[in-house]
C-alpha cells in the first residue's frame, strides 16, 4: 500500500515540485559522466579525435575493426560466452527453485551465497584460475595419485579458445545473484499456497513451480537477468583472467587497443567499445524475443494440462549444478586464502610445503593506502546512495507511477558496457580537474552503486505498511519525524542490506576506479587486477582475501546489527 | 651504423654535461623539496614495487620529496592518460610526474610531443653512466634519447630453466626449435602483446635475419618481408611444440615465471638475468632454477624514466631520476635480494669506495656472470616491434 486513500499531509505542490526537480537534477548529475563518456567514445569511433590529429570523419575505424585479425572469432566468443553463461545461470536458478523446498531457505542461503555475492568478480576469477589450471588445486587433489601426474598435464583448461572457463566463471558469480533476486521476488507471492493448490490438482512440485510460480515472478527478475546479460557480454576483469587471449572477447580487445602504445589504434578501440554496446542491446532484444516465444509455448503447455514432461527431470541436475557452482566459487576463494599464507606451494602438493605470515607483514604498509581508499570510497558512495534512495522514495511515494520509472532509469548504467564510456568520462573529469581525485572516483562509482541500492530498497519500501505512517501523522508527527522515527527504524534491516550491497559494488569497481582515478587512486581491486598480471600468486591471494573479507564483514554487520538493536522486539529483528 | 649513433650520443652528452653541483641543480633541489612525485610504473613485479617504495623512503629523508607509486598494468595506460589530458587542454598540472618507459612508448610520447624538454644532461650522476659499453643507455631502440629520458636499469634476454628436470638447455633460437620438438609442451613465450613476448620474436629475428644491419633502420614493407621470412618459417616449426600447442600464451613475463614455478613448463624466457636468482630468494621459483644465456649474444636494452610535458613537479621528478643513478642506489638495485638489475653505470668512472659496494654484493648459483651473459645485441627500430606484433596476429590469430 504505497498510496494512502486520503493523504494526510496537506498537498503543497510547489514543495513537491522543487523536491522532484532536485531529485531529477541529482540523477542527471550522476549520469553526466556516462553521457560525456558515451560522446567521447562515439566521436573517435567515427574518426574524430583531434588530440592525435585524426580529424577525418568516416567509417575507417569500423573498417579497421572488421579487418583486424580474429575479429569474427572475438565477436562469436563474446556472444557465446555472454548468452550461454546467462542462460545457464538462469536455468540453474529455475531448476533449483523448482526442485527444492526449504533446503536453502533463510539462514543457510545467506551463509552460502554471501561470500560469492560479496566478492568482486576479479577475486572469484583469480581463485577459479588457480582451481581449474592444469597445475591448479583440482589437478593437485588427484596428483600424483590417482592421475599419475608428476608434472602438470599439457591440457588447456583456463584461457581455452572456446571460452568455457570464462563461462564457468560467469555462472559461478552470476547464479548466486539470480538466486538472491529470485528469493526476493518469491517474497512477493505466496508460493507455498500456490504450490499446494497445484499439488491438489495432481501437479508434481516441479511442474507446478514452472507453470504457476515462474510466470508470476519472472517480470520481477527480468531486469536483473538483463543486467547479468549486459555484464557478461562486456566484462573485462574476469575475461582477462579466465578468457582466451588470442583473440580475446571484444571488450578486452577494446581495452587492449585503448592501451596500445600506438595511439592511432584509438579510433578502432572506440569502435570496438561501441560495438560491445550494440552487441549488448541486440542480445537483450534477442533474449526478449526468445522470452516471448517461450511464454507462448509455455501457455500452450500449461493449457494442455499435462502433469509431467520429460524435461522436468532435468530439474534435479540443474539444482545440483547450483551447488556445484557455489562449491566452485567458495573453493576458489578458499584457495586464495591458503595462498596468502604460503611461502612455497609447488605442484603436486595439495597444501603449501612452507607456510608464512611474511606476506601479510611485508605488504601491510603498502596496502594501507589502498585499503583506506577502498573503505572510504565504499562508505561515501554507499552513504550518498542511501541518502538519494531514501529521498527518492520519500518524494515519489505519492507518485506511484514515477517510482518504477526512476528505479529503471537509474538502472540504465548497469545495462551499458563500462568500456563504452571509459575514455570520454576520463576526458570530462580531466577537464573539471577531478581526475585522480577521490571526488571524481566517487562520482563515477555512484553511477553503479546507486542503481543497486535503489533496486535493493524498492521492494521493502513498497511493502512498508502505510498505516504506521498514517497513525503517526494522525498524532501530529511531521513528515521528517515520521521518516526518522517510524519508517527508517522499521526498514533498518533492508537499509543495512542495501548498504552492504552498495558497499560490495563499490569495492568491486575496476574500470571506473582505474579511469577516474587516473591510476592515482589505488584500491584493493585495482591492485588485485594489476598484480594478477604479475607472477606472485601469494600477493594476489592476500589481496583477494581482503577484497572478499571486507564486504563480507559489512554483510555480517548488516545481518547482526538489527538483531542486537531489536533483541527485545521480535517483529523487527527478523526478516523484513 | 655503430659510429652513427655513437656520434649522436656524444653530441647529446657533450652539449649538456653538467658542471659538478652547479647553481641550477641547487635551485632544482630547493624547488623539489616538499613536492610529490607521481611515479607511474608497471606494477606487475613485486620486487620492483618494493624497490620503488624504498626509493620513496630514501628521497623523503634526503630531499624532502614524497614518491607516490602509481602501479600500471600496462605502461601505455600512462600514455593514454596523458593523451586524455592533452585532449582536455591540460597543458600543465598533469597527473604524471615520472614514468618508467622505453622503446615504443618512448617513441609514441616523442612523436606526440608529450615529453618534457631534455633534462637528463642536467642530472649530476649522469656522468657515471656507461655510454660506451652500454650504448643502449643513450639510444633507446635506435632512437637517440636526446636527454628526454634517463636510464636506471639494464635488461638482457636470457632463458631460465629448471635444472632438476632438464640439462640440455638450448643455446640459440635454432637450438630452441629442436629442443621444443624433443620436449613438446614444455616451453612457451609470453603473449606478443607483452614486451617480453615480442622481444622473444625479435631475438629470433636478430639471429635469423639475412641482413641484421637493416633492423637498425625503420622497417619498410620490402625490408620487413625479406628480413622476417626466415623468422616465420622457424616459428611455424616451433609453434606446434609450444605449451598448450601454441593456442594460448601467458600474459606477461611474470605470468610465464609462474608457469615455470608451477611446473607447467621447464624452460622460460626472461629479460632480467638476475630474475631467477632473485625469485629463488623470494620463494617464487624452485631453488633448482638456473639462468642460461645465448651463445652468440642476446638483445639487451635499458629501462628509462621520462617526465611528461605537463608534469606538475618536474624538479622533484629530476631529483628522483638523479637519485636512481647515484652509485649507492645502483648498487642497492643490483643486490639480488632487492632487484638484481644490472647497473647502467661504468664502474671505472666510480671512486674505489663506490666500486667496493658493487664488488661486495652477494651472489647466487642462479646468477650468471657478465662473461657468461655474452655480448649485448642492439634492439631493432621500434617499427619492427610494431610490425612483428601485427604480423604475428595476422598469421596466428583466427
Amino acid at each position: 500500500m504505497a498510496t494512502p486513500l486520503h493523504p494526510l499531509s496537506p498537498a503543497r505542490p510547489w514543495r513537491a515540485r522543487i523536491a522532484i526537480a532536485g531529485l531529477a537534477g541529482t540523477l542527471i548529475i550522476l549520469l553526466l559522466p556516462l553521457g560525456a563518456g558515451f560522446l567521447g567514445t562515439v566521436l573517435p569511433a567515427f574518426g574524430i579525435l583531434p588530440a592525435i590529429g585524426t580529424g577525418e570523419v568516416g567509417l575507417t575505424p569500423w573498417r579497421d575493426l572488421a579487418a583486424s585479425p580474429g575479429f569474427a572469432t572475438s565477436l562469436r566468443l563474446t556472444l557465446v560466452t555472454g548468452l550461454a553463461s546467462t542462460a545457464l545461470a538462469f536455468a540453474l536458478t529455475v531448476g533449483f527453485f523448482a526442485s527444492h523446498r526449504q533446503l536453502l531457505g533463510g539462514r543457510l542461503a545467506e551463509a552460502l551465497l554471501a561470500p560469492l555475492l560479496a566478492s568482486p568478480h576479479s577475486a572469484i576469477a583469480v581463485g577459479l584460475a588457480f582451481l581449474l589450471a592444469p597445475s591448479g588445486w583440482l589437478a593437485r587433489l588427484v596428483s600424483p595419485w590417482p592421475s599419475g601426474w608428476t608434472v602438470p598435464p599439457d591440457l588447456v583448461t583456463i584461457h581455452d579458445p572456446w571460452g568455457i572457463a570464462l563461462t564457468i566463471g560467469l555462472v559461478v558469480k552470476e547464479t548466486p545473484f539470480l538466486v538472491l533476486v529470485t528469493l526476493a521476488a518469491l517474497n512477493q507471492v505466496d508460493a507455498p499456497s500456490i504450490l499446494r493448490t497445484g499439488a491438489a490438482l495432481g501437479y508434481r512440485r516441479r511442474s507446478a513451480w514452472l507453470k504457476l510460480v515462474l510466470p508470476l515472478i519472472y517480470p520481477q527478475i527480468r531486469l536483473p537477468i538483463y543486467i547479468v546479460l549486459a555484464f557478461s557480454l562486456s566484462v573485462v576483469d574476469m575475461a582477462l583472467v579466465l578468457g582466451p587471449g588470442n583473440p580475446p572477447t571484444l571488450a578486452v580487445a577494446a581495452v587492449r587497443w585503448f592501451n596500445a602504445p600506438d595511439v592511432t589504434r584509438y579510433p578502432m578501440a572506440a569502435a570496438a567499445a561501441l560495438l560491445v554496446l550494440v552487441v549488448v542491446m541486440a542480445a537483450i532484444g534477442f533474449w526478449r524475443v526468445v522470452e516471448m516465444g517461450l511464454a507462448r509455448a509455455g501457455r500452450r503447455w500449461i493449457a494442455t494440462g499435462r502433469r509431467w514432461h520429460p524435461a522436468i527431470e532435468l530439474g534435479e541436475v540443474l539444482a545440483t549444478g547450483v551447488f556445484a557452482a557455489l562449491a566452485l566459487g567458495i573453493a576458489a576463494l578458499a584457495s586464495m586464502v591458503v595462498w596468502s599464507f604460503a611461502w612455497r606451494w609447488p605442484f603436486p602438493h595439495r597444501l603449501p610445503v612452507e607456510w608464512t605470515v611474511a606476506l601479510w607483514t611485508q605488504q601491510a604498509s603498502s596496502l594501507t593506502g589502498p585499503l583506506i581508499n577502498t573503505i572510504g570510497l565504499a562508505l561515501a558512495t554507499t552513504a550518498m546512495s542511501l541518502a538519494v534512495a531514501i529521498a527518492a522514495f520519500e518524494i515519489l511515494e505519492n507518485h506511484s507511477f514515477a517510482l518504477p520509472a526512476v528505479v529503471r532509469a537509474a538502472a540504465l548504467p548497469l545495462l551499458l558496457p563500462q568500456v563504452a564510456f571509459q575514455f570520454g568520462a576520463q576526458v570530462l573529469l580531466v577537464g573539471l580537474h577531478l581526475d585522480g581525485d577521490l571526488i571524481g572516483v566517487c562520482w563515477l562509482q555512484m553511477a553503479f552503486v546507486l542503481p543497486y541500492v535503489l533496486l535493493a530498497l524498492a521492494d521493502p519500501w513498497r511493502a512498508l505498511d502505510g498505516r504506521y505512517a498514517r497513525s503517526a501523522a494522525a498524532l501530529g508527527a511531521s513528515q521528517v519525524r515520521i521518516l526518522l522515527a517510524i519508517k527508517l527504524p522499521i526498514l533498518l534491516r533492508p537499509l543495512l542490506i542495501a548498504g552492504a550491497i552498495g558497499f560490495a559494488v563499490s569495492v568491486a569497481q575496476y574500470l571506473p576506479t582505474l579511469f577516474a582515478g587516473g591510476g592515482r587512486i589505488a584500491t584493493l581491486t585495482t591492485e588485485a587486477v594489476t598484480r594478477s598480471s604479475g607472477g606472485d600468486r601469494r600477493v594476489v591471494g592476500l589481496l583477494v582475501t581482503l577484497q572478499a573479507a571486507l564486504p563480507m564483514l559489512i554483510y555480517g554487520a548488516a545481518l547482526v546489527i538489527p538483531k542486537v538493536l531489536y533483541a527485545n522486539r521480535r517483529g523487527m529483528a527478523g526478516a523484513a | 651504423m655503430r659510429r652513427h649513433w655513437l656520434a649522436a650520443a656524444l653530441v647529446v652528452l657533450g652539449s649538456s654535461l653538467p658542471a659538478r653541483a652547479d647553481e641550477p641543480w641547487r635551485d632544482t633541489l630547493a624547488k623539489a623539496r616538499g613536492q610529490t612525485v607521481y611515479w607511474n610504473a608497471w606494477g606487475g613485479d613485486e620486487r620492483t614495487n618494493a624497490f620503488i617504495t624504498w626509493v620513496g623512503g630514501e628521497v623523503r629523508a634526503r630531499y624532502g620529496i614524497t614518491v607516490q607509486d602509481v602501479k600500471l598494468s600496462d605502461t601505455a595506460e600512462a600514455v593514454t592518460r596523458i593523451i586524455a589530458e592533452k585532449t582536455a587542454g591540460r597543458d600543465k598540472d598533469g597527473s604524471v610526474d615520472l614514468v618508467w618507459i622505453n622503446g615504443p612508448n618512448f617513441l609514441a610520447m616523442k612523436q606526440q610531443d608529450l615529453l618534457h624538454p631534455p633534462f637528463a644532461g642536467r642530472l649530476p650522476s649522469m656522468r657515471f653512466v656507461d655510454t660506451i659499453n652500454k650504448p643502449s643507455t643513450m639510444v633507446d631502440f635506435t632512437l637517440p634519447t636526446e636527454g628526454m629520458e634517463s636510464p636506471w636499469r639494464m635488461a638482457q634476454f636470457v632463458f631460465n630453466y629448471d635444472s632438476a628436470r632438464i640439462a640440455d638447455v638450448p643455446r640459440s633460437m635454432q637450438g630452441l626449435a629442436a629442443w621444443a620438438s624433443k620436449h613438446p609442451g614444455r616451453f612457451t613465450h609470453p603473449d606478443v602483446q607483452d614486451f617480453l613476448g615480442v622481444t622473444f620474436l625479435k631475438q629470433a629475428l636478430v639471429e635469423l635475419a639475412p641482413e641484421p644491419a637493416l633492423l637498425q633502420r625503420p622497417a619498410t614493407d620490402a625490408t620487413f618481408a625479406a628480413a622476417t621470412e626466415p623468422l616465420w618459417a622457424w616459428y611455424d616449426g616451433l609453434k606446434p611444440h609450444l605449451w598448450h600447442g601454441g593456442t594460448d600464451f601467458p600474459a606477461s613475463g611474470p605470468a610465464e615465471r609462474a608457469l615455470l614455478n608451477d611446473g607447467e613448463i621447464d624452460l622460460s624466457v626472461s629479460f632480467d638475468p638476475a630474475e631467477a636468482a632473485g625469485s629463488i630468494e623470494a620463494g617464487l621459483l624452485p631453488a633448482t632454477v638456473r639462468t642460461s644465456a645465448l651463445q652468440n649474444g642476446s638483445i639487451g636494452n635499458t629501462s628509462f624514466v621520462a617526465i611528461p610535458f605537463n608534469a606538475p613537479h618536474p624538479e622533484a621528478a629530476m631529483v628522483v631520476a638523479d637519485f636512481l643513478l647515484e652509485p649507492s642506489t645502483q648498487a642497492h638495485a643490483q643486490d639480488i635480494r632487492v632487484l638484481g638489475s644490472f647497473t647502467v653505470l661504468d664502474l671505472a668512472k666510480l671512486s674505489p669506495e663506490q666500486r667496493q659496494i658493487f664488488t661486495a654484493l652477494p651472489t647466487n648459483p642462479a646468477l650468471p656472470t657478465n662473461a657468461e651473459l655474452g655480448p649485448v645485441l642492439l634492439e631493432p627500430h621500434p617499427s619492427w616491434m610494431t610490425r612483428i606484433t601485427e604480423e604475428w596476429r595476422r598469421r596466428y590469430t583466427h
